[in-house]
């Protein structure tokens, strides 16, 4: 039992601590995201040089030989600048699925351009109807000669707009919701057929509705088995969520931060708020609530490599108990910042926003409770 | 970062696995903390990890301590609460153990550590008052100096299971005129002084746990002073720290929640067995998941211990939610076993005991142990009391 960061974890996390505190304070923030980009490149580039979009991959693969810890330590920080640019839909979500199912070809193809930083993905899973199941779908790849031929519509594809590449999950058989039928596959989103409708997320992050029409794909665009990708969609997802978690613990440590040093500040019938005992004990249990998430973040994160129940009910419980707290924190922090709480001004109210939007992501709190139901 | 136990851990929880196996006795098995346990009940586990050397694993070597790490600390009482074993009392290993060891005399350690050690001196605690309970430092009870002697006087309250107890350490304000926390002295008291009485308190699940202890003119010996005059509050202090590191109870809820898998299979809802009731089965997954992530926490505080760090502010987190799982847990076993949790002890009356209880074995406690537990977010400084501490040593407020 280990509860220690490596040397080269710690650099990593003062590294991007630097970074966030130097390159993202909130008003160059503000300005970036509502800039007609919606992020910053130059930051994608920096993250490359300095090595965090490698870190995940093994050294045989192209990366820095890091693993969950690291993406781990990367997110908990860009939780805490809320950092936009699209970390997760690439470096875990797209480069997941090539690292663990990949031929060498896709590897070579595409894990080399997202460590340079070349290239950004986004994931489109989601679909109008599917809500958090990912095998209800209703995008469809059938068999065409020795490719494919892609349709359907996915929804709220987070870093859509930034990517020039797509993670796909589409069905090649069988019925609706069923668990086999389900295949991954990687193109570019200029394919011929792909259109796509860009927009703003309201926690400051960029989306597109994705829409394939008759969208041909070569046989090489399928990641892993053909029909068989549920499983390792889980996988992935489950490592996307560990490391969403961490985001969100740090988007809590800065929020509970905000506010207990607002209560010092702020004075009321002549006394800082933070002198009253129900104020407090509010803020203690914000306090007791992050580091129960942080505790279940671990978890998640380290059983990420256990088998497949184990892991499950780990990620699972993290992001019911993560999710749980991230709504206490939000509320409570707006709450406690009084009418400052609900203004675009103070950066309080986008934490709250940010660790809103966390719940939907990948299953929220009612689906997860479920899922550790069913594995219990 | 991992979760693994090293290979000599593993080697560790073998052997305490198989000690426990071999000497735990049989008819205490799976008993843990009831309500109708006799004196002997509670000491026959202290008395045989007496004679093994395992009785107080937390104490420094040199008193008897085992010199085990934190992690085999928590491997040893995991493995307890595996089978649900009725613990060493804390009072002389966990509170009055440590005190004296750390702040007591040569005489005071020769005297009390060892009968503590062996479980051959039963010890009770001396601290809340009627007019004193998270207040503490508002207590009346007072140690007079006279000669060679403290003459005390007082009532005391929650004495928890002082109808056992040989000896007891109090909390008695030995100056008046001092500031609430600085007049405070930490006396022993042998319990059979004149001038002790102590009355039981009949508590909701029908039981004796706690009593009055009346004392009038108690003459205590000025050899059984802890540490210095009028500085006990920091010794009670520190009990109190090293009272809460223990408190989480994490590998005991654990148990709980099997047990309480076991009672949701068997018991039917619906025409299925409960577990498979969605609305329940959710509130135990819930109850799972923050007991996975008291775990965590838990083995984050022992890490820091490893590394050096003492039972910090910390521990005030374990307090609270240790005891909301634990009582939680017991309300989810009540719910469990529906309509039988209401006979009063089992339905057998005190004219005829050699009535077979009515409903299931496992519903026969479940209102009782409910009842009891609730009072552990009351005890140990109260939840609310774990609040301001955060908010004084965290949050800085």
């Amino acid at each position: 039992m280990d509860f220690n960061f490596t040397e080269e974890q710690e650099m990593v996390r003062d590294g991007l601590s630097r970074l966030v505190r130097e390159q993202y304070d909130w008003e160059t923030r503000r300005k970036a995201i509502a800039s007609g980009a919606g992020w910053r490149p130059e930051i994608w580039s920096q993250l490359a040089e300095l090595g965090i979009l490698g870190m995940p991959f093994s050294e045989a693969d192209g990366g820095f030989g890091g693993g969950a810890v690291d993406s781990m330590v990367i997110m908990e920080e860009f939780g805490k600048g809320l950092v936009v640019e699209p970390f997760i839909p690439t470096v875990v979500c797209a480069g997941g699925f090539l690292k663990h199912a990949g031929t060498a070809a896709q590897k070579e193809e595409h894990i080399g351009a997202i460590v340079s930083g070349e290239r950004v993905y986004a994931f489109a899973y989601a679909e109008p109807r599917g809500r958090y199941d990912y095998a209800d779908l209703e995008t469809s790849a059938k068999k065409d000669g020795g490719g494919y031929v892609l349709n359907g519509h996915k929804a709220v594809v987070f870093g859509a707009p930034w990517a020039s590449h797509l993670v796909v999950t589409a069905r090649t058989s069988g019925e609706r919701r069923d668990p086999s039928g389900v295949s991954v596959f990687v193109l570019a989103k200029d394919t011929a057929g792909v259109t796509t409708r860009d927009y703003e997320t309201v926690d400051g992050r960029r989306a597109s509705e994705v829409y394939f029409e008759n969208v041909a794909l070569p046989a090489e665009a399928l990641i892993g088995t053909e029909g068989e990708g549920l499983p390792l969609i889980e996988l992935v997802t489950d490592e996307a969520i560990a490391a969403l978690c961490a985001e969100a613990c740090g988007a809590m440590k800065v929020a509970h931060a905000m506010t207990v040093e607002y209560s010092r500040q702020r004075k009321q019938f002549g006394v800082p708020i933070g002198k009253f005992q129900v104020l407090q004990h509010r803020m203690v249990d914000m306090y007791t609530a992050y580091e129960q998430a942080v505790s279940l973040t671990y978890l998640a994160t380290l059983r990420l490599g256990a088998d497949e129940t184990e892991r499950k009910k780990a990620v699972s419980a993290a992001k019911v108990g993560v999710g749980q707290a991230a709504r206490l924190i939000g509320q409570e922090a707006v709450q406690i910042h009084g009418g400052n709480g609900v203004t675009d001004e103070y950066a309080i109210g986008h934490y709250f926003k940010r660790l809103t939007i966390f719940d939907s992501e990948f299953g929220n709190v009612d689906h997860h409770l479920k899922r550790h139901v069913a594995l219990s | 970062m991992n979760l693994e136990f090293t290979p000599e851990e593993q080697a560790f929880r073998e052997e305490v696995r198989a000690f426990i196996a071999e000497n735990y006795p049989k008819h205490l098995a799976d008993f843990g903390m009831r309500e109708d346990m006799a004196r002997e009940d509670f000491l026959a586990w202290h008395k045989i990890l007496g004679k093994k050397g395992w009785s107080v694993p937390a104490w420094p070597v040199e008193y008897g301590g085992t010199g085990w790490t934190p992690t085999q600390r928590y491997i040893w009482s995991e493995e307890n609460a595996r089978i649900n074993a009725v613990m060493p009392l804390p009072f002389g290993v966990s509170m009055v153990g440590p005190v004296i060891y750390t702040f007591g005399s040569e005489e005071q350690k020769a005297k009390h550590l060892p009968g503590i050690r062996s479980g051959e001196v039963w010890w009770c605690q001396g601290y809340s008052e009627p007019g004193a309970g998270s207040d503490l430092a508002s207590l009346k009870t007072t140690a007079v100096r006279d000669g060679d002697h403290y003459v005390i006087n007082g009532q005391k309250t929650w004495t928890t299971l002082a109808q056992y107890a040989d000896w007891g350490f109090f909390l008695c304000r030995t100056d008046p005129s001092a500031k609430a926390q600085e007049g405070i002295s930490f006396i022993l008291v042998d319990m059979k002084t004149p001038g002790v009485e102590v009355k039981p308190i009949k508590l909701l699940d029908g039981g004796y746990e706690v009593n009055e202890t009346w004392l009038t003119d108690v003459r205590v010996p000025v050899e059984n002073l802890v540490g210095e005059e009028n500085k006990g509050w920091t010794y009670a202090k520190f009990l109190l720290a090293h009272e809460r590191s223990g408190i989480a109870g994490v590998a005991r809820s654990k148990r709980g929640i099997e047990k309480l898998r076991e009672i949701a299979a068997n018991e039917t809802a619906y025409g299925e067995p409960l577990i498979k009731d969605f609305d329940f089965a959710k509130k135990v997954s819930q109850l799972e998941i923050d007991l996975a992530a008291l775990e965590i926490t838990e083995l984050r505080t022992l890490a820091g211990e490893q590394a050096g760090k003492g039972p910090g502010p910390e521990s005030s987190i374990l307090k609270i939610k240790g005891t909301e799982i634990q009582q939680r847990l017991t309300e989810l076993t009540l719910e469990a076993v529906g309509t039988y949790g209401a006979p009063f002890h089992g339905g057998v009356s005190n004219d005829n005991t050699n009535e077979h209880p009515v409903g299931p074995d496992y519903a026969q406690h479940a209102a009782a142990t409910y009842f009891n537990m609730r009072k552990t977010s009351i005890y140990g400084g109260s939840n609310e009391i774990q609040r301001n501490i955060i908010t004084k040593m965290i949050l800085g407020l």
